[in-house]
């Protein structure tokens, strides 16, 4: 009966704190999806990594920055780890503001050391408030900023678009219907339709489901960047402390062996 | 300062000589080696050592954080980022340091338990206890202070939530002093941050007084009984060394678990959001160990004679912390353990789970219907909310210390408490349980 009650006290120390629904004014609970990632030996996968790589680069780029990610990180280990050649290259694709050696805004072209970022004039925030409603935010940080994370953002760029709006919902001018997105109505326009990003993958489907997880992969790498080292070095600790736990435990009944206690 | 004759004898002529001048040895030798301590100290009696083993963790990591960190409203949260990303093992170090707090106090919460249960508090270990809890009031301290420093959304609108229930006691122009200005802004951050380095330091100093405490009187132990020579101790090393180590690894397997594989259990999703003062998040939620005190501030939505809800919130959870200090005086029992105590086991046990439901509690939304009973003119529906609950579970923390504390001693039966350490050992070894029959034999033990 004791046991009984400490146990039961016990868990609901442990587990009510951690199991409470967080219920506020949410969107749709997203459909759920396994990653490769997810798991305790979950990596990525490089090749979605780069066809995510791809969706954000040609679609999502034109409004989002990814203010914490360098070129360079795209050849680091763990990541889509694109060569370094192939970095450079993409790195100078990009248009970075700089000013010329008369003090003018010009542009020059982009390096391994620069960041997706845009230095947005705030002529250029007013513009995008006044086309969106809203400024898209920096994607850096979103899969871990969110609940559900990669999960949210999956549903929120596909599903979430596929419902016409409920009877008495009125959406306002510039804005559009999305069931997953707290409060249903969301600034950003549908941003992903089928067939609209070439994969070099024939076999992968190019939908916007295949597009929308892709995409939310490469966005968990962007936020956490060394989670394959750190499944990686866990298994190592977690094996190595086991096996010192277990000698510990030996020397301390060793040591205890002439004593009732 | 340890309790019992010192047993050290100087080998040479050297630290004979050393001995006279500073005996340094001779107090390790004491406090460290040949520590009398009881030999019936169950699992639960090692978390003092955990405690001081966390507190090393967070002193390292913290320190070679603080070389990365810029305390800056406009740069704090990137140079965390900056951590995680560009600085070798980086990552590792933020995520030991961040769930370090959550797992120091789970650590302070099985230790203070321990010592509501065995009455750890009572003669002559108050001043202990009170140390104790001067300790625990900066650990909370200095985890809030902490929290703030990455300048994420819930850093900057928990700091708003904190600093203005000080206002709501102390009044605004304290809060501007606090603020060094006119909201929580860079001079805010930045005291923070020096505060936040500081403060370890303290408990460090408040940590040593707390041991010194604890070698002059000695130990507590389950049966609540003082030992009676050295048939009921051992000393602290190879024993108590040797479990320590055993402890301290299973304790850090379940840590490195959390690290590696979900480091942000703990953590809210806010948390990584850059603060925005002109966006205030939906919901702002305390860190999970002091979601008891927020619920209990949350609890008082009601004025009360001349004082506001505001102000009686904030003097509530004061006062849940402040009665910690006269514990050892509102208990009236004759009997330390709870193991003879059968009524107070059941007050005690009820009290964890009562703790644990307020730590859940605050962590939810305000006004969440539990059980609807109805439907409020607005539509919303109405019954038996989060801050009913929060009200039931904070009239039963006070209740344990203010009532039920004071009255058992007085009504309760205890049981027979065993004659010695020996022989509550020895009763235990023969299938007795712990309250072995008053007349078993007391057979000395001499082997140790
Ligand atoms: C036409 C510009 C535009 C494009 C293209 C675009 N977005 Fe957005 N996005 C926005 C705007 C504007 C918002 C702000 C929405 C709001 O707050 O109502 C936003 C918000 C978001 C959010 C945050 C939702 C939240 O919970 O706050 C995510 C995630 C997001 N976009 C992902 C993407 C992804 C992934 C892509 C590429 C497939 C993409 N967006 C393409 C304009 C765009
Ligand atoms: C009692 C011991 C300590 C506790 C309970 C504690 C707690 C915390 C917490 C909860 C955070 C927020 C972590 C996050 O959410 O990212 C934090 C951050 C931080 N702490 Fe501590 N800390 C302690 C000791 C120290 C010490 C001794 C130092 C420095 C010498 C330090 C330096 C820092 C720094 C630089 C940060 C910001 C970086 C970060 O957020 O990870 N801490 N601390």
């Amino acid at each position: 009966m004791r046991k009984i009650i400490i146990a039961a006290a016990l868990t609901l120390g442990t587990v009510l704190p951690f199991g409470a629904a967080q219920a506020s004014t949410a969107g749709a609970e997203p459909p759920h999806v396994d990653f490769s990632f997810d798991g305790l030996f979950g990596t990525f996968d490089r090749n979605q990594l780069k066809r995510g790589f791809q969706v954000y680069k040609e679609v999502c780029s034109s409004c989002h920055s990814l203010k914490l990610l360098a070129y360079r990180n795209l050849k680091d280990p763990g990541g889509p780890e694109f060569t370094e050649d192939e970095a450079k290259a993409l790195a100078a694709e990009a248009q970075i503001p700089t000013l010329d050696d008369a003090g003018e805004p010009t542009t020059r072209k982009g390096t391994l050391a620069d960041h997706f970022a845009y230095q947005t004039t705030p002529q250029e925030h007013a513009t995008l408030k006044g086309a969106y409603g809203s400024i898209p935010p920096d994607l850096s940080l979103m899969a871990k900023g969110r609940e559900h994370g990669p999960v949210y953002i999956h549903a929120l760029i596909s599903v979430g678009y596929e419902h016409e709006a409920p009877e008495g919902v009125t959406i306002p001018a510039g804005g559009n219907y999305n069931s997953i997105f707290p409060g249903g109505v969301i600034a950003m326009p549908k941003p992903l339709s089928d067939g609209q990003v070439a994969y070099a993958e024939k076999e992968i489907p190019q939908t916007v489901d295949q597009y929308a997880k892709d995409v939310s992969a490469f966005l968990m790498w962007v936020a956490e960047p060394k989670l394959e080292a750190r499944h990686r070095l866990g298994f190592g600790v977690i094996l190595f402390l086991g096996i010192m736990g277990v000698l510990f435990f030996l020397s301390y009944r060793r040591v205890w062996r002439n004593v009732d206690h | 300062m340890a309790s019992g004759p010192s047993t050290y004898t100087p080998s040479n002529g050297l630290m004979r000589w050393l001995d006279a001048r500073l005996p340094i040895v001779r107090f390790a030798n004491d406090n460290l080696l040949t520590f009398p301590t009881p030999k019936n100290l169950n699992y639960s009696y090692t978390f003092g050592a955990i405690l001081l083993y966390c507190l090393v963790i967070q002193i390292v990591t913290g320190i070679v954080l603080a070389m990365h960190f810029v305390p800056n409203a406009a740069l704090a949260f990137n140079s965390v980022e900056y951590i995680m990303r560009d600085v070798n093992y980086g990552w590792l170090l933020r995520y030991i340091h961040m769930n370090g707090a959550s797992f120091f106090f789970i650590a302070v919460y099985v230790h203070i338990l321990r010592g509501l249960y065995y009455g750890s508090y009572k003669d002559p270990r108050e001043v202990l206890w009170i140390l104790g809890v001067i300790i625990f009031l900066l650990m909370m301290a200095t985890g809030f202070l902490g929290y703030t420093l990455p300048w994420s959304q819930m850093s900057l609108w928990g700091a708003n939530v904190i600093t203005n229930l000080l206002g709501a006691l102390l009044g605004t122009d304290f809060t501007q002093w606090l603020w060094g200005g006119f909201s929580v802004d860079n001079p805010t951050l930045q005291r923070f941050f020096s505060l936040h380095y500081l403060l370890p330091f303290v408990i460090l100093g408040v940590s040593v007084l707390h041991i010194w405490a604890l070698h002059h009187v000695g130990n507590s132990n389950p049966t609540g009984i003082d030992p009676k020579g050295p048939q009921d101790t051992v000393p602290l090393m190879p024993y108590y060394t040797a479990k320590y180590f055993f402890v301290i690894t299973v304790f850090t397997i379940f840590f490195a678990f959390v690290v590696f594989y979900a480091p942000n259990l703990f953590g809210h999703v806010d948390h990584y959001v850059e603060g925005n003062p002109l966006k205030t998040p939906a919901h702002i939620a305390p860190e999970w160990y002091l979601g008891a005190f927020y619920a209990m501030l949350r609890a008082m939505d009601f004025n009360f004679l001349f004082i506001d809800s505001k102000l009686l919130g904030v003097l509530t959870m004061l006062g849940a912390i402040g009665i910690l200090f006269i514990v050892p005086w509102l208990d009236t029992s004759k009997v330390r353990s709870a193991n003879y105590r059968p009524v107070y086991w059941w007050c005690f046990w009820i009290f964890v789970a009562d703790y644990a439901m307020l730590s859940w509690a605050g962590l939810q939304p305000a006004g969440v219907i539990l059980l609807q009973t109805g439907v409020g003119a607005d539509g919303a529906p109405t019954g038996f909310s989060i801050t009913h609950l929060s009200q039931i579970g904070t009239a039963y923390y006070f209740a344990f210390f203010i009532i039920i504390m004071p009255l058992l001693g007085l009504f309760e039966t205890p049981r027979a408490l065993p004659e010695s350490i020996a022989q509550a050992v020895l009763g235990k070894k023969r299938g007795g349980g712990a309250a072995a029959p008053a007349g078993a034999a007391a057979a000395p033990e001499s082997r140790v």
